[in-house]
């Protein structure tokens, strides 16, 4: 079975985001990128089912975006993918354009079993998955939690409003994995060193005309800083009265 | 038919739910700004509040109706509402931004080559387009973009845009379209239902508690204040990533990103994931020991005391003004 991770490369989530002048990007100055949180899910559960699966069985990793972009794909290498392609393009905001280029990759590359993490945790669209699948003519089972494949037979629950869904459908299927699918495994350091030898393929892609126009970036209207109402139990009359009669949310 | 906005409903347990009426007044308000027409489209077996929608503005209604999609088929309701936004020529489709609307937004959005926005929390129509502002990096910037695609969908993002109930009296006018051989290659078999009675990402009012709590069983505190305000009960990441409880209660940016109408912080410090993920509450309550705990720079109000002697006494009060 050949199966793709998808990887994307993020702002660490402890950065504090600033606009740059441009109104239309993010400053990256002194901003740390690292591999997307819900990809290390993602790459751990394609390892698991390279593992099962076993024989010749391939992961690859596909990205899309600068340079930079390596240090991830290398990241998820060091985890035990067995190689990388960087999918070269500088437009990386507009979901339709990226899943229109991995789609084309995956297909080239023949692969059955596809992973995403649930979003990127800088432009949070969690779409990307879906919109792979569907032009791929994939089937997708999105934010998911527990995974089962047996022959050509996909059983998934997937996180929802309060609670969670089973969904059946069959490979080829695209996976968006969420929080708890897995523990995903620590780079050893063989694992890092072994990485440094395997391939990272690059392939210059073209998203094509994008769907979406950036207007602009912008923050949002600061909080203005609250009452400190006290340091103890006396302060709770006031409170339980302040969320009654001012905020009226009680 | 073009300049038609349709209103992509969600029903479960058969019944419309409160999400998408604020999508049905959202695309009924942008269809007056456009000079456009609103309709709205819901796929279900029974619908039992479906009269409800005109309340909301809208009255033409298309209800494809069969028991094998009661539950969500993700194959079968692309192509439904894929199809039915061709047949009516619709440039605009409102999902609202649940676990369903952004599953199924994308998939449509492939069948019309339409551009997909997700969780929009502003829309503004101008010069016969719409600039559409979305949080990102769970709500540290937010993005203002406009659609270039000839068909737009857009979802929106609960509890933010108002279901506004115009009291009108005209009744919904529903069509109802019968499917045919379904494509349920991929479909929801079951549904379990988590303990919890409340979803963080569902509620109005929201209980978090976090590392300050110390160990997993006081969460009891927080659990019983939750229970005298009606509210779910949500974790920080700390709270989570020690195993004291479930990830789907986690709020921030690896978490949910919440709005409810109240957020009470207890013993939560405020992580910069944190406060990305909550601090567009409407209202903030935070109780933590430490004054100067970033949490406070976003509370409208706080106690700066002792949880452990704080809570109790909250809750004993709200139980009192309740009753």
């Amino acid at each position: 079975m050949k199966i793709a991770v998808c990887v994307s490369h993020v702002p660490d989530t402890a950065t504090k985001i600033k606009i740059d002048t441009s109104e239309k990007a993010i400053d990256k100055n002194g901003v740390t990128y690292v591999i997307n949180p819900y990809d290390e899910y993602a790459v751990e559960e394609a390892l698991k089912y390279k593992e099962k699966f076993g024989g010749d069985s391939e992961v690859v990793a596909l990205s899309v975006g600068g340079d930079s972009n390596k240090e991830t794909i290398r990241k998820a290498l060091a985890m035990g993918v067995d190689r990388g392609i960087l999918l070269k393009s500088e437009n990386t905001f507009d979901s339709f354009g990226i899943a229109k280029v991995l789609a084309d990759e995956i297909k080239t590359q023949g692969c059955d079993l596809v992973f995403f993490g649930k979003q990127s945790v800088d432009f949070d669209n969690s779409i990307t998955g879906q919109l792979t699948a569907t032009i791929l003519g994939y089937s997708c089972i999105a934010v998911v939690v527990d995974l089962k494949i047996d022959g050509d037979k996909v059983i998934a629950e997937r996180e929802i409003e309060g609670g969670k869904e089973v969904v059946e459908s069959k490979l080829p299927v695209v996976i968006t994995a969420q929080k708890g699918l897995n523990e995903p495994r620590y780079a050893s350091l063989k694992g890092i060193m072994a990485a440094k030898k395997k391939t990272i393929e690059e392939k210059a892609v073209s998203t094509g005309e994008n769907h979406i126009e950036m207007v602009k970036l912008h923050k949002p209207a600061p909080k203005q800083p609250g009452r400190i109402l006290g340091t103890d139990s006396s302060a709770v009359p006031e409170l339980v009265k302040l969320l009654r009669e001012e905020a009226k949310v009680i | 038919m073009a300049n038609t906005i349709l209103a992509v409903l969600e029903q479960r347990e058969n019944k419309i739910k409160k999400s998408s009426f604020e999508v049905v007044s959202t695309a009924a308000g942008l269809a007056k700004d456009l000079g456009f027409e609103a309709q709205a489209v819901v796929i279900g077996d029974a619908v039992e509040n479906i009269q409800d929608i005109s309340k909301y503005g809208i009255t033409n209604v298309t209800h494809f109706k069969s028991s094998e999609l009661a539950n969500y088929s993700a194959s079968a309701y692309t192509n439904i509402i894929a199809e039915f936004a061709k047949e009516i020529s619709a440039e605009y489709l409102l999902f609202s931004a649940t676990a369903l609307g952004k599953d199924l937004s994308p998939r449509v959005a492939v069948k019309l080559d339409a551009g997909c926005i997700v969780d929009c929390t502003n829309l503004q129509a101008a010069d016969g387009n719409v600039i559409v502002t979305r949080p990102i990096f769970a709500g540290k910037a937010l993005m203002d973009v406009k659609p270039k695609s000839e068909i737009k969908i857009i979802s929106l993002r609960p509890n933010v845009f108002k279901a506004n109930d115009s009291g009108s009296e005209n009744s919904t006018n529903v069509v109802e379209k019968s499917v045919d051989n379904p494509d349920l290659s991929t479909k929801v078999i079951e549904f379990k239902k988590s303990e919890g009675k409340l979803d963080v990402a569902e509620a109005d009012i929201i209980v978090s508690g976090g590392r300050g709590l110390k160990a997993p069983e006081n969460f009891k505190l927080v659990e019983d204040l939750a229970d005298a305000l009606g509210a779910a009960v949500g974790a920080s990441r700390a709270a989570v990533d020690a195993g004291w409880r479930p990830h789907r209660e986690q709020v921030g940016q690896t978490g949910k990103t919440v709005t409810p109408n109240l957020y009470v912080a207890c013993g939560i410090s405020g992580a910069i994931q944190h406060l990305a993920g909550m601090s567009s509450s409407k209202y903030i309550v935070a109780i933590n020991k430490d004054k100067d705990a970033p949490i406070f720079s976003v509370a409208d109000y706080g106690i700066a005391g002792d949880i452990f002697e704080i809570l109790p006494v909250l809750t004993e009060e709200i139980k009192k003004i309740k009753s």
